[in-house]
C-alpha cells in the first residue's frame, strides 16, 4: 500500500448526466492534492465517492488501504471531512461546536481547545457559530475536520465564498496543516489556489480528468509564450525589434510588451541596455492550461 | 498562529482502533448535550413547546373554573325577613346557592334584572314574597322559582307549629364525573407533547439535512442509533419536564387538580406518546424539503388531531362522530391514557393498552420513515 488514496476508473451517473466519467488517480502520503475545475465538473461528486458518502456506479476506491463504501467504521476516525456547507449544530458557540465534534471522535476537550487556537479562533470561542464571519466559519469547519488528527483531510471548496483577505489567511492555515504531514485533498475552482497550495493538481472538466501533474510542470508543458513588459519610451520600436528577434512586440503607450517563447535572451539584452524600468514577466498559468486542454476560456 | 503545540506525525487519537458496535456513549452524550443546548437557546421553540401550552392551561383552566359553580344573585329591595330567616336557619346551605345584596330602589333593582347583572330582585309586602326575575336563562329561572317556593313553604310549615308530614333525606353519591381541570390537564398536555415531539423530530431532520450536518455526522464514528437515541432522549426529557410543569400548575389550589393514586403511570404514557409523535415528525422530516414545509405539515397533522383526538374537545362532551373518529387518532390514546391514571383514579394497568397502541404506531411509522429517508437533498 504505497498510495494514501487510490481511485481507479470511477464512474457515477445521475440519469443521463455522467457526473464522474472514468476518473483514475493516486494521492501519496503527505501529499497536498488538488482537484481543479469549473463548477459542475464533477469535483464534489468525486470527492464524495472517495469519502464514502456516495456509491460509485463503477470503479474502485481505496483510502489508506480501506474501502470507503459501504460506510466503513474502521476508516472514519482516520479521515477528516469538511463539506461545502458549514455543517454546524444550531446555536452552539465555536468552542462548544468543536468540543462536540471532539467527543464524537472520543478526543478530550483539551485537544478541542488547542485546535481552536491553531485555527486562530480563541477570541471567538464564545461566539455562536451563526454569528461568525465567513472566514471564521470556514476555519472552525476545518478545525472540526482536524480535531481527531486524521491521516487524510478532505476539503471541499474551503475558500468558496471568502473575500481575498480571508482566503489568504486560510491558505496560511492550510500550509501549516500540510507541514505537519497530513495528506490533504482539496477541490477548488480557483486556479491560483491550486497553483499556490497543491503539490499536484488534477484538472477536471465534464466528469473527466484532463491532466494531472505539479502545477509548474503543467504550465511548463504548454511551451506557452512569456510576456515581458517594460515602461514605454525606454526603447524605440526599432531598438525593440532589433533586440528581440522573433518576438511579437506591442506598445500601448504605457507598456512595451514582448511576447516570446524564448524569454532568456530578451531579458539579457534588456539588462545589458539598462532598460528594465517597470519590468513585469508573466508566464502561462493553469488558466492557459485549461484553455489549451478544453479549447475554451476558464470560467469558474 | 502556532501549530507547534501539536505532535508532528498524524497518529490516530487514543480512542481509535476497533470500535464496538451499537451506541457510542461519548457520542450519544455529546449529541444530546448539543441538541439540548440548541433547544433551550431557541426562544421560539421554547415558547411554542413549553410556554404556549402552559398559557392555554392557565387560560382555559380559569375560564372553565369560574363557570363551573353557577350561583344565583339576588337583590333584596327593602327588608325581606322571610329570606333572612331562611338563610339564618339553613346553616350556610342557602348561601352556597345564593349571593344576596341589598338595595332600596325597586326601579334600580328591576333594571339590574333586565340587564342580567343580577338574576332576581325580591321584596316582601307583609305575607307576600314578590320575586322579579327574567327568563333569559331558563335554567336559572327554574332555579329561582324552586328555591323561593321552597323558602315560602318552609316558612309556612314552620308557622303552622306542626311537625312536617314528609321529610326530605338527601344522600350524596361519590362524584365520578370529571371537573374541567381534570380533562383540561391531560388534554392540553397531550397536545403539547404531541406537537413538541413531532416538531423536534421533523425540524432536526430537515435542518440537519439542509446544512449537511447529517452527512457530516455520517462520516463521524457515530452510528445512526446514537443520533436517533440522542434526539429521543432530549425530546423525552423535555416532555417529562413539561408534564411536571403542567401538574405543578394544575394542582395549585386555584385550579384544584387532585392527582389520583397512580398518577405516576402518566410518565410512561408520556414517553410512549413522545415516541409516537416523534415518528410522525420523522416521516414528515423525511418527506419535507424545507423547515417551513415541515412546520406546515406538522401543524396540518397535529392541530386537527387536537380537536378530533380529545385534546381540545373532551371526548365526554364531543359529538358521537368525533368520538368514533378519535379511535384512529394516536393523540386519543395519549390523552385518555394519561387521564385514566391521573384524574380518573384507574389502576396502573389501565394505561397499558394505550401505551401498546402508541408504541405500535411509532414502530409502523418509523419503518415507513426509514424507507423514504434521504441523507441529502439530491
Amino acid at each position: 500500500m504505497s498510495a494514501a488514496i487510490s481511485v481507479k476508473d470511477v464512474r457515477k451517473s445521475y440519469g443521463s448526466l455522467r457526473a464522474v466519467d472514468g476518473v483514475t488517480f493516486e494521492v501519496g502520503h503527505g501529499e497536498f492534492f488538488g482537484i481543479l475545475g469549473p463548477n459542475g465538473a464533477g469535483k464534489t461528486t468525486t470527492l464524495e465517492i472517495i469519502e464514502g458518502l456516495r456509491e460509485p456506479d463503477g470503479g474502485q476506491v481505496t483510502v489508506l488501504g480501506l474501502r470507503p463504501w459501504p460506510r466503513n467504521p474502521a476508516l472514519l476516525p482516520r479521515i477528516g471531512v469538511q463539506l461545502q456547507a458549514t455543517s454546524f449544530f444550531e446555536r452552539l458557540t465555536a468552542r462548544e461546536q468543536l468540543r462536540t465534534f471532539a467527543e464524537l471522535y472520543r478526543v478530550p476537550a483539551r485537544r478541542a481547545d488547542e485546535m481552536l487556537e491553531v485555527v486562530g479562533l480563541t477570541s471567538a470561542a464564545a461566539t455562536r457559530t451563526e454569528k461568525l464571519s465567513g472566514g471564521q466559519a470556514q476555519r472552525l469547519s476545518i478545525a472540526c475536520a482536524l480535531v481527531h488528527h486524521p491521516n487524510v483531510l478532505f476539503l471541499d471548496e474551503p475558500t468558496g465564498a471568502l473575500d481575498p483577505q480571508a482566503r489568504r489567511n486560510l491558505w496560511d492555515l492550510l500550509r501549516a496543516i500540510e507541514a505537519e504531514g497530513h495528506t490533504i485533498v482539496l477541490t477548488t475552482h480557483h486556479m491560483d489556489e491550486a497553483e499556490t497550495l497543491c503539490h499536484r493538481v488534477a484538472i477536471m472538466d465534464q466528469g473527466k480528468i484532463l491532466r494531472i501533474g505539479a502545477p509548474a510542470a503543467l504550465v511548463r508543458g504548454l511551451a506557452h509564450p512569456v510576456r515581458i513588459s517594460i515602461e514605454s519610451g525606454l526603447l524605440s520600436a526599432d531598438q525593440a525589434r532589433a533586440l528581440a528577434d522573433g518576438a511579437t512586440i506591442a506598445d500601448d503607450g504605457v507598456s512595451l510588451t514582448f511576447t516570446t517563447t524564448e524569454p532568456a535572451p530578451v531579458l539579457a539584452q534588456l539588462a545589458e541596455r539598462n532598460a528594465l524600468g517597470g519590468l513585469q514577466v508573466a508566464g502561462a498559468s493553469l488558466e492557459d492550461v485549461f484553455l489549451q486542454l478544453t479549447g475554451r476560456e476558464y470560467r469558474a | 498562529m502556532t501549530t507547534s503545540a501539536r505532535p508532528a506525525p498524524p497518529a490516530p487519537p487514543g480512542g481509535a482502533g476497533p470500535r464496538r458496535r451499537g451506541v457510542n456513549w461519548p457520542g450519544f452524550r455529546s449529541l444530546s448535550r448539543a441538541m439540548f443546548r440548541g433547544f433551550v437557546r431557541d426562544r421560539a421553540a421554547l415558547f411554542f413547546t413549553i410556554l404556549f401550552p402552559v398559557l392555554f392551561l392557565v387560560l382555559f383552566g380559569s375560564i372553565y373554573k369560574s363557570s363551573s359553580t353557577p350561583r344565583i344573585s339576588v337583590v333584596e329591595v327593602g327588608p325581606v325577613s322571610v329570606l333572612d330567616q331562611a338563610r339564618a336557619g339553613s346553616h350556610g346551605q342557602l348561601d352556597k346557592l345564593l349571593t344576596v345584596t341589598h338595595s332600596t330602589s325597586l326601579a334600580h333593582a328591576l333594571n339590574e334584572v333586565r340587564q342580567a347583572t343580577v338574576d332576581a330582585a325580591v321584596q316582601q309586602q307583609g305575607g307576600r314574597l314578590i320575586v322579579h326575575y327574567s327568563i333569559a336563562d331558563p335554567t336559572t329561572a327554574a332555579g329561582i322559582t324552586s328555591v323561593f317556593s321552597g323558602i315560602v313553604q318552609a316558612a309556612n310549615q314552620a308557622s303552622s307549629g306542626r311537625p312536617p308530614a314528609y321529610q326530605l333525606d338527601t344522600r350524596q353519591v361519590e362524584d365520578k364525573s370529571l371537573k374541567p381541570i381534570q380533562y383540561l390537564t391531560p388534554g392540553l398536555l397531550g397536545w403539547a407533547i404531541a406537537s413538541g415531539g413531532a416538531f423536534a423530530a421533523a425540524l432536526t431532520l430537515v435542518g440537519w439535512r439542509k446544512n449537511k450536518l447529517l452527512r457530516r455526522l455520517r462520516l463521524a464514528p457515530v452510528g445512526t442509533t446514537s443520533i436517533v437515541t440522542a434526539r429521543i432522549a432530549v425530546s423525552v426529557a423535555v416532555a417529562i419536564v413539561e408534564t411536571f410543569v403542567f401538574i405543578a400548575i394544575a394542582t395549585t389550589p386555584y385550579f384544584g387538580l387532585r392527582l389520583t393514586a397512580y398518577w405516576w403511570m402518566a410518565i410512561p404514557v408520556v414517553i410512549c406518546g413522545t415516541l409516537a409523535f416523534m415518528s410522525i415528525g420523522l416521516l414528515v422530516g423525511a418527506l419535507a424539503k424545507s423547515q417551513e414545509a415541515a412546520t406546515a405539515i406538522v401543524n396540518l397533522v397535529v392541530l386537527p388531531m387536537a380537536f378530533l383526538g380529545g385534546a381540545f374537545i373532551p371526548l365526554a362532551f364531543a359529538p358521537q362522530w368525533i368520538v368514533k373518529v378519535s379511535y384512529v387518532m394516536p393523540l386519543r390514546y395519549l390523552v385518555v391514557g394519561m387521564q385514566n391514571v391521573m384524574a380518573r383514579g384507574d389502576g396502573p394497568a389501565s394505561a397499558l393498552p394505550a401505551m401498546g397502541i402508541l408504541l405500535g404506531f411509532a414502530a409502523v411509522l418509523t419503518v415507513i420513515a426509514i424507507r423514504v429517508f434521504r441523507w441529502d437533498e439530491i
